[in-house]
Parts: C-alpha cells; sequence; structure tokens
C-alpha cells in the first residue's frame, strides 16, 4: 500500500490530526518556556555591560526570528492555496496570521523596553526596528483585507495574492529602510556588533526558540481546528462531530 | 493587440475628461494636504526647507492612494471589467492600459505641480529638478503598485482597507523619492537614489499588472 501524501490535505481528515498533535505542541511549549526562562533569569550570567536588562533577549530575539519566518510560512501556504486550490492550505495561512502579528508586536514591544535603559530611549529609527514595523502593517493588511471580505474562498485568494507582493517587497522594503537609515544617522546606535555570548544565554536562547516554534506551531494547529469546524459547519462530518 | 490597448486607453481617458471632478481632486487634495504642514509646523522657512521634500512625497503617496478606488471601481459596478477578461487580448496588457491612463491623469499633474509647491517651501534651485525627476519616476510606482491594492479590494467592506494594503508596499518608493530630494539638499549626488527608484519602477511594471489582473480575477469570481 502506498502512503497518499495528499491524505492530509482535505479538512474532514486534518481536523483529528491536527486535535491529536496539538497537545503534544502545547506541553512542549510549556516545559521549554518554563526550561528557558529558568535558565535565562537563574543560570545565565549577568552581563557586565548591560547589566540585567539584556535578559529581555531570552524573549526578544525568538520573537523577533518567529515574526519573520511565520510570514513566509504564511505566504507559502497562501501560495500553495491559490495554486493548487486547497482550502486547507488557505485556512493554515489565515491560521498563522494572528501568531505572526502577535510575535511582531512582542518583538517590538521587548525591543523598546530593552531600549530604554541600553540605548536611553524607547525607540530609534533604527533600520530593524523600522522593518519590523512594517512586518507588522504587513500582517493586519493582511488580515483586514480577509477580513473585509465575506466569500472566504473570495478572501483567501485575495489575501494570498497580498502576501505573494508582500514577500516579494518584504527584501526592497529591509534594504531601503537600512539605505534610508544610513543616509540619516551617524553610528549612534549598533546593534549589528554581536557581543561575544557566554554558553549559557546561547542554550537559554535556543530552548526558548524552541518553545516559541512549539507555541506558534500549538496555537496554529488549535485555530486552523476552529477555522475548519467554522467553515465547513454546513458538511455532514461536522455535524457527525455533535451527535458522537 | 495594439488596437484594444488603445481603445482602453482612450476610453478611461475620455470618461475622466467628461467627469472632470473626479481626479482634480486628487490633484487639489495634493496642494492641500502639502500646505497644511506649514500651519501644523510654524513658518520657519528653515525648518520647512529640510522637511519640503518628505512632506511633498508623503502627501504624494496620499493623493495617489486617495485616486486608487477609481482606477476600477465604476468598470466593476457596471460590468465593463466582467467583459475585458473575456476579451482575447491579456487581461494584465489591459489592466496596464487602464494603469497608465490613470498615471497621467492623476500622478502626472502631482509631477508637475511638485516643483511649484517645492518653491513655497523655499527649496534650492538645484533641488527642484531632482524633486520633478523623483515625481516622474516614482509616482508611476505608486499607480501601479496601488492597482494590485485597488484590484484586491474591489466590492469588499470598508473603503478603508485598501490604505492599510498598499501605503507599507508604497514605503521604498518613498524612502527613494525622498533620498533623491534630500541628497542634493546634503550636497552629495541624487543619482543613486533615482537609479533606484527606476529599478522599483522596472520591477512594479513587471509584477504589477499580473499581479492586478489576478486580483481583478479574483473579485470577479
Amino acid at each position: 500500500m502506498s502512503f497518499n501524501w495528499f491524505r492530509y490535505s482535505s479538512p474532514q481528515t486534518f481536523y483529528p490530526l491536527a486535535g491529536r498533535l496539538a497537545p503534544f505542541f502545547w506541553i512542549a511549549a510549556v516545559a521549554l518556556t518554563i526550561a528557558g526562562l529558568y535558565i535565562g533569569f537563574f543560570v545565565a550570567p549577568t552581563d557586565f555591560q548591560q547589566g540585567d536588562s539584556y535578559r529581555i533577549i531570552f524573549i526578544h530575539v525568538p520573537a523577533a526570528w518567529m515574526s519573520m519566518f511565520i510570514y513566509v510560512v504564511m505566504a507559502g501556504w497562501a501560495a500553495a492555496g491559490l495554486i493548487f486550490n486547497t482550502r486547507l492550505s488557505s485556512m493554515m495561512a489565515n491560521a498563522l496570521a494572528p501568531t505572526g502579528a502577535l510575535m511582531t508586536a512582542i518583538a517590538l514591544w521587548t525591543g523598546a523596553l530593552w531600549g530604554r535603559p541600553t540605548w536611553g530611549t524607547w525607540w530609534v529609527w533604527d533600520a530593524r526596528l523600522t522593518s519590523e514595523l512594517i512586518l507588522l502593517f504587513l500582517y493586519v493588511g493582511f488580515m483586514a483585507l480577509h477580513a473585509s471580505i465575506d466569500d472566504p474562498r473570495r478572501a483567501d485568494k485575495a489575501a494570498a495574492i497580498l502576501a505573494i507582493v508582500g514577500v516579494v517587497n518584504v527584501p526592497i522594503i529591509y534594504f531601503s529602510v537600512k539605505w534610508w537609515n544610513t543616509l540619516h544617522q551617524g553610528s549612534s546606535v549598533s546593534i549589528t556588533r554581536a557581543p561575544s555570548m557566554a554558553s549559557t544565554m546561547l542554550l537559554g536562547m535556543l530552548v526558548m526558540v524552541f518553545a516559541f516554534w512549539a507555541y506558534s506551531i500549538a496555537t496554529a494547529l488549535t485555530r486552523v481546528r476552529g477555522i475548519i469546524l467554522e467553515r465547513e459547519r454546513h458538511a455532514a462530518w461536522v455535524a457527525q462531530l455533535g451527535t458522537e | 493587440m495594439r488596437d484594444a490597448l488603445r481603445a482602453v486607453f482612450l476610453r478611461d481617458i475620455l470618461q475622466a475628461w467628461r467627469r472632470r471632478a473626479d481626479w482634480l481632486t486628487t490633484f487639489f487634495f495634493f496642494i492641500i494636504v502639502v500646505s497644511l504642514f506649514p500651519l501644523g509646523v510654524g513658518p520657519e522657512p528653515a525648518i520647512l526647507r529640510v522637511i519640503a521634500p518628505g512632506i511633498l512625497w508623503v502627501a504624494a503617496l496620499l493623493a495617489s492612494m486617495l485616486a486608487l478606488p477609481r482606477m476600477f471601481a465604476s468598470d466593476y459596478t457596471d460590468g465593463t471589467l466582467e467583459q475585458l477578461t473575456l476579451a482575447p487580448q491579456p487581461l494584465s496588457l489591459l489592466v496596464l492600459s487602464k494603469i497608465v491612463a490613470h498615471w497621467l491623469l492623476t500622478g502626472l499633474p502631482l509631477v508637475l505641480m511638485g516643483p511649484l509647491l517645492g518653491l513655497q517651501f523655499g527649496m534650492a534651485p538645484d533641488m527642484l529638478p531632482v524633486l520633478f525627476y523623483s515625481l516622474l519616476l516614482g509616482t508611476p510606482c505608486l499607480s501601479l503598485i496601488g492597482a494590485i491594492g485597488a484590484g484586491l479590494t474591489l466590492g469588499v467592506r470598508g473603503s478603508g482597507v485598501v490604505a492599510l494594503l498598499v501605503l507599507p508596499l508604497y514605503i521604498p518608493v518613498l524612502i527613494f523619492g525622498s533620498g533623491a530630494v534630500e541628497a542634493v539638499g546634503v550636497g552629495t549626488a541624487p543619482g543613486g537614489h533615482l537609479s533606484l527608484l527606476g529599478a522599483v519602477l522596472m520591477i512594479s511594471l513587471v509584477v504589477s499588472p499580473l499581479a492586478s489582473a489576478a486580483a481583478v480575477r479574483v473579485a470577479l469570481e
């Protein structure tokens, strides 16, 4: 018997699979967060330059990575939905968008909290900060477009086109902001030179990165189950779920 | 093929000519927004001269965005757009000729008006031609990128969504456009910024008609 790769591309078969997988990712997210925060707050040494305020990187860096990575994954699912006309792909893109926007907001917020004691200001128009802010706008645009179209299939396709155009634009935006930044301000603030990091700091950060991964997958799976139920509510198999 | 493109183009120009108030709104919106800034910031010439390129460019972005719904909306409601998708010619090229017509009506007036408003802000004489060229290269990019947003938001609830979609995508044009003018202001050559603006124009010229046509097709499903 050959394995059918498309078996789980239908909402009906994916719904129970997501239900089985999600608890594992939730448990992993909680366990890794506890371990990562313990390493970050109690094991990792105090930084000799920044004191204890550097410890926010255990939240900040994973959130910033996820914010960018989720956008690409979301656009990938959206493109798959547009190309193969698979409903589930678009639902996955839709399920990822709020988590990506949340990660972007966390990255900006924690960055501001870190910037205040370190740079003495909540916000600088640095290239990274500015492009992260624009990334948040792109997420908001994706969700706003999807929400403003009543027919879900049409909304999927329109949002997919926007996400693909966004992915083409992200590098252009990043470099334009970078060059704009170098034109306008000198090297008053440099966050590009990476200080050599103690190995426990690195370990804590890696554990937190995996925790954020697990959290993002868990929320996406849980949310996609909700989206499946909402969209397939007229299907016979959903009606049967209620009677079981 | 060429006849069809010309017909679409001339039809849009003729329609706009018969309803002049439509595109004149964009033009006066641009002038009014630019004039609001001295009232808000204060009349000091030194400050105004520094912020002038940014103000003119942000106003151009907003004015271009204001004009976007008109690109496809009336053709969408009266069914013309549906007929265009049934035409044997590629929809992306038909859309491109609509974009060109739209730029001539809403973008070109801004290009011509920009240097005059620059004078009002006390811009140096050598900055004005650069402002002109940057607007000449940049406003077509705005029409092209905006067409994607205009297509995607056809028939959606709420009218403000197009701003959320389009303004973040406009950012590189804003940076290179105002950057070119500011470069002259600080005594460096604007060529690099203008070249990058040209590159953005070339990329959007290739990508935008395809994406806009796809967006229109989704809207008509």
